[in-house]
């Protein structure tokens, strides 16, 4: 590593045309920073780091909504009570991980960092399927761990200035990537999740009543799934949600998703099952 | 046959020094300046693309004068350092200083060592969270470094420039007399008067109060705003009085056009 300057002089890499992706540099550089350096052999590894859980995504008429639940798991173990899975990428576009959870927050940390290298260096934003894109390299880059049992499936979304409208893209542990319509979800808990959505999403809503569905279909995940955590009123712990519209990215304020997790717990007291749809 | 002459080492690095010199000369100027909510980077440059003031990371700004295929390379290796630096520890410990200190060893070792030395004169802004910790260096062709104190500018005939902004400089200016201050002294450059148009300027702030990255290009309509709420305050009473009146202007002003140019990029 360059720690110190050696004749005064960066290492060469550091000065030539080269490339614009902050991967490839680091990897000519000190590929020992990168995830996934030294492969770990051996069975039995999946232990080494807890599994991140559900995630869903829906897109409204000029935006897109992410939200996470925050519980972390080891086995029947719950590692992490107030985990974020949720990262803003830049200011259109954000990521969300499910699986071996070290793995992954070191991917989205890196991803970010990808984006807003390139943006710097080539002066200009990269489009969201090239964003996309990139993020489908980096996962397949990750291959050789998830053989090893460390699986990492990111969620990207980001709001198109293109179109004006708000995109969902996910992603297989081989790099696979497939652009979502309207919504979806990930994860362990992410079957009743989209069971939930399905029911309850309609093309119209708006950027609260999308939330409510996001929350509602993280406590019917949290419901049925083990490893998805719930609204936790006692200790103030309540899912992350993230919303992206012309306006850039937004997490929103702890408060105003404690309202409305709160407001589905109570709902919940008098109808276990959540709200219901009409037969038409 | 020929013996190469002596050239005493003296004689060497004055040549050199003149040779960047008149080098840098032949470019326009650049200035940056504080105003209340953080630094201000202006440049006279004709050109939409090849910037002269750029990010360098979260609350770092580049400006640089010269040869443009010269200080790019600068600001490459700068990019590429905050980042890779930022990556390892955290995104607060990539610091302004750090940043300037690997551009004077560099233009250092450029300078004694190669035939050629770089024409190119830059600056490194870093805004803190008030404006006492804002930090500006002034790194010059032979790797020297001055530790700047509000304004500064670099490039061309900047002893010109200079001596208009220590004439015009107030400390907690709004932005929109700011900018008039640094026009005006970019204006005076070669001793006569020239208009300064928003198409020849390049305007960039390191905003304080901004998330996350700090840095943001001032173009188009908000610009030409600026530029005439600048004029209109600034050349009727050119002092204290006339920077509040701006201030409430410029305030809402650049929050309310922000969105709107961000489409004509």
């Amino acid at each position: 590593m360059f720690e110190g300057f050696e004749g005064g002089r960066l290492p060469a890499a550091f000065m030539s045309a080269g490339t614009s992706s902050f991967t490839e540099f680091v990897r000519s550089v000190s590929p020992e920073l990168l995830p996934g350096h030294h492969l770990p052999s051996g069975e039995g590894t999946e232990h080494l780091t807890p599994d991140a859980t559900t995630i869903v995504a829906l897109t409204f008429p000029g935006g897109v909504v992410l939200a996470g639940d925050r519980r972390a798991t080891q086995g029947n173990v719950i590692a992490n009570r107030d985990m974020e899975k949720l990262f803003r990428t830049d200011e259109f576009s954000a990521v969300a991980i499910a699986g071996s959870a070290g793995i992954g927050i070191e991917l989205a940390r890196l991803y970010q960092v990808e984006l807003e290298h390139y943006e710097k260096m080539e002066g200009r934003v990269l489009s969201l399927e090239g964003k996309a894109n990139k993020l489908a390299q980096m996962v397949r880059g990750n291959l050789g761990m998830a053989m090893q049992g460390f699986v990492v499936v990111p969620l990207l979304v980001g709001y198109d200035e293109n179109t004006g409208t708000g995109r969902v893209f996910s992603y297989d542990a081989v790099g696979g990537r497939y652009e979502e319509h309207r919504h979806h979800s990930i994860g362990s808990g992410s079957v009743y999740a989209r069971g939930s959505i399905k029911k309850l999403y309609k093309d119209d809503l708006d950027e609260t009543g999308t939330i409510k569905v996001a929350l509602e279909a993280l406590y019917d995940a949290a419901d049925d799934d083990s490893a998805t955590g719930g609204p936790d009123l006692h200790r103030k712990i309540f899912p992350l949600v993230d919303v992206i519209t012309e306006d850039g990215h937004r997490r929103v304020p702890t408060d105003d998703v404690a309202a409305l997790a709160t407001e589905v717990v109570e709902g919940r007291a008098a109808h276990p099952d959540g709200p219901t749809v009409t037969l038409r | 046959m020929s013996m190469p002459f002596y050239v005493a080492p003296e004689q060497q690095m004055k040549d050199k020094a003149d040779y960047a010199r008149k080098g840098i000369a032949r470019g326009r100027s650049a200035v940056v300046l504080q105003y209340e909510g953080g630094i201000l980077m202006v440049a006279d440059n004709m050109s939409r693309t090849l910037h002269k003031i750029s990010e360098l990371y979260d609350r770092i700004g580049f400006a640089a004068v010269g040869r443009y295929p010269e200080f790019e390379n600068l600001r490459l290796m700068g990019v590429r350092f905050a980042d890779v630096r930022g990556y390892q520890y955290d995104r607060r410990d990539v610091s302004g200083r750090q940043l300037a200190n690997i551009y004077a060893q560099t233009l250092g070792t450029v300078f004694s060592e190669s035939l050629k030395p770089w024409e190119v004169e830059i600056v490194v802004a870093e805004v803190g969270d008030t404006a006492a910790e804002d930090e500006i260096y002034r790194i010059t062709f032979d790797g020297s470094i001055v530790d700047e104190r509000g304004f500064v500018a670099v490039g061309g005939s900047s002893e010109n420039v200079a001596t208009v902004l220590k004439e015009r400089f107030v400390a907690d200016a709004p932005l929109s007399a700011a900018l008039h201050t640094a026009t005006r002294a970019l204006a005076r450059e070669n001793g006569e008067e020239r208009e300064l148009e928003a198409g020849n300027l390049e305007v960039a702030v390191l905003e304080r109060a901004r998330q996350h990255r700090k840095f943001r290009r001032v173009h188009g309509r908000r610009l030409t705003a600026l530029l005439e709420e600048g004029r209109a305050g600034g050349d009727g009473a050119a002092g204290a009085s006339s920077g509040a009146a701006g201030a409430s202007g410029g305030g809402s002003n650049s929050d309310g056009d922000s969105s709107g140019d961000q489409a004509d990029e």
